[in-house]
């Protein structure tokens, strides 16, 4: 397979933005670019499931929740460091991606897509009534538990760092596995399943693979966010608007792409940044963003990328 | 006994409410394959719009349901061919996103207008006294006029021209051009029906429980259980799904306490569509 150049470039923008902070010592562009690159890393997991094997998981937000959860559990209540409760988020939300996937991965189109918000919101609704993750009014942190890293200012530049790290692996593994045999499988999924499967690809072992593949990322993310935040409850960890946006960014990207969801992502913050600041667009956010996903939807699907790659042929090698 | 009495009562009235809701939703979904996730901010638009009929001109809920249903089909048609006239024959992702992002400008430009504070209709019919149970009459002429509204569909599918062809387009819609429906007209027109209904069923909910810009969400999850349950595609399952779950809701409550139903509710979603993705009553 050509290999071409996207990550030459896709890696060394996200060094630099996650550097600026790092070099002005802002903790104002940290905040931003934290968030900024959460998204990024949200967006390109998302991008396995939704734009390399074509299943709309609607409800993906409920494994940064999970993640966010675990971690959280274990560095309250068990008082782990947060390397290993991070680590030990992701690998719960992979996990719990097997394990529902095996079911819901049987389901196709749009009848998946509802699945995954019921499993969204019966999570959420187990979550709230679970006296041992704080029910209703979650958990918080006591700040004691940030003098093992320094403090708590250190504490959060240890988050930021982890995301720095988190967000570039993610990126990295979505090329991977778009530039592998495996995810020509996936491709081959998305594009017409039952060939697929007549063709020799396992369907079933690829997609459970993959679902736990864009489970995993947005479990070490949550558990980072949640970290940093110092508490956690259901209606922040499990809200369906984070999936929406997720989905967003993916399509105004460009779906099925390895830079489309990475730009999606910037710009999507961005755009967020400027519509909350300014006293007109403050609350017309929500509309303007739908007005926007409309137009991509119906004039644009391939996204930014997905159009760039349309009218300039040779923008193809370095535009994945 | 009372109780029980009056939790069941209540149940299948607001069942009967929700069904209408899901009639809808479940109509979109049989004739054009699309899930309609505009659903709940229709559902949001007919709370406000009898809100407002109601505070503006003093008319009734009761009364007003016949505009809000005429005001539906026009919005709906209007919005079929805004949203999901270009992408109706794309992959379902352009479906879903599409119809939430009308879902999106709407809840976003009512969040403008409206804010979200909870408002409510006080009819102030009083309460009928049922099987020795008082209930507000407010929620006895919902159960009934949801009745009303899920014959005359009936009757309007399976009597007129219109309602066959639409039924013809669900079936096999190359067959039904081909036999010389509009198909165009008839994809639109259901849309339009499935809008007004929804928000019908919203402004009967209305004249019952407080609401929000934001209420629509839950019935429309709502709407999506009781789909499920009486079978995805066919619209008369869906007053039998929504009586289950109308029972489920009051009934449960007795028994448990409240914050475990929707984990209940989401519980049977995923299972029955692991299940059996047609639905519990749908067809094989």
């Amino acid at each position: 397979m050509k290999k071409g150049y996207t990550l030459f470039w896709l890696v060394p923008l996200l060094v630099v933005i996650a550097a600026y902070p790092v070099v002005t010592h802002s903790v104002m562009a940290r905040e931003i670019v934290f968030i900024m690159l959460m998204y990024v890393s949200l967006a390109a997991s998302l991008n396995i499931i939704l734009g390399f094997t074509g299943y709309v998981s609607f409800g993906h937000v409920v494994f940064y929740g999970i993640g966010g959860y675990t971690a959280f559990f274990l560095m309250h209540k068990v008082g782990l460091h947060v390397l290993p409760a991070v680590l030990a988020g992701g690998i719960m939300a992979a996990l719990v991606a097997l394990l529902i996937g095996e079911a819901v991965l049987r389901l196709r189109g749009a009848i998946f897509a509802i699945a995954t918000i019921g499993v969204n919101e019966a999570v959420k609704s187990l979550v709230t009534n679970l006296g041992f993750l704080g029910g209703a009014t979650g958990m918080f942190f006591n700040f004691k538990i940030y003098r093992a890293y320094g403090g708590a200012a250190k504490a959060i530049w240890f988050a930021y760092y982890l995301m720095v790290a988190v967000t570039i692996v993610t990126v990295v593994v979505s090329y991977l596995i778009k530039n592998s045999k495996y995810g020509l499988g996936l491709f081959s999924i998305r594009e017409d399943e039952d060939a697929a499967l007549v063709l020799g690809v396992n369907t079933k072992r690829f997609k459970s693979l993959a679902y736990a593949f864009s489970a995993f990322f947005p479990g070490l993310v949550g558990a980072i966010f949640f970290f940093k935040a110092g508490n956690i409850e259901p209606e922040d960890a499990f809200h369906l608007v984070k999936s929406i946006e997720m989905i967003f960014m993916v399509m105004l990207g460009g779906y099925g792409t390895v830079s489309g969801p990475v730009i999606g992502a910037l710009i999507y913050e961005r755009l967020k940044g400027m519509l909350l600041v300014n006293p007109l667009f403050k609350n017309l956010h929500m509309a303007i963003a739908g007005f926007i996903l409309l137009m991509i939807v119906l004039f644009a699907p391939g996204g930014i990328v997905g159009y760039l790659r349309d009218k300039f042929r040779k923008l193809r090698g370095v535009l994945e | 006994m009372d109780a029980w009495v009056s939790a069941i009562l209540s149940g299948v009235l607001l069942g009967l409410a929700y069904g209408l809701a899901a009639i809808g939703l479940n109509l979109i979904w049989g004739v054009m394959k699309v899930i309609n996730l505009s659903h709940g901010a229709f559902i949001a638009l007919g709370m406000f719009a009898a809100y407002f009929v109601f505070h503006s001109f003093g008319i009734s809920p009761f009364v007003s349901v016949i505009l809000i249903l005429a005001l539906g089909v026009v919005v709906g048609m209007l919005a079929y061919f805004v949203a999901l006239h270009r992408v109706i024959s794309a992959p379902e992702l352009s479906t879903l996103l599409s119809t939430y992002s009308l879902s999106l400008i709407i809840i976003g430009l009512g969040t403008f207008v409206f804010t979200t504070n909870p408002r409510a209709i006080d009819v102030g019919l009083g309460s009928i006294k049922l099987f020795g149970a008082y209930i507000p009459a407010s929620k006895v002429l919902t159960g009934l006029y949801s009745l009303i509204f899920t014959a005359a569909l009936y009757v309007f599918l399976f009597k007129t021209w219109t309602g066959k062809a639409i039924r013809a387009v669900s079936m096999n819609m190359t067959a039904a051009q081909f036999m010389g429906v509009n198909t165009t007209f008839i994809l639109s027109l259901s849309f339009g029906i499935g809008i007004a209904l929804a928000m019908v069923a919203g402004a009967l909910i209305a004249s019952v429980f407080p609401f929000t810009i934001l209420s629509g969400g839950i019935y429309e999850l709502k709407s999506f259980v009781i789909c499920v349950l009486g079978g995805l595609g066919s619209p008369l399952g869906a007053l039998a799904g929504g009586l289950l779950l109308g029972l489920l809701e009051n009934v449960l409550t007795l028994k448990m306490p409240v914050g475990y139903v929707p984990f209940i509710e989401f519980l049977i979603l995923v299972v029955i569509l692991l299940v059996k993705p047609s639905g519990l009553l749908g067809k094989e």
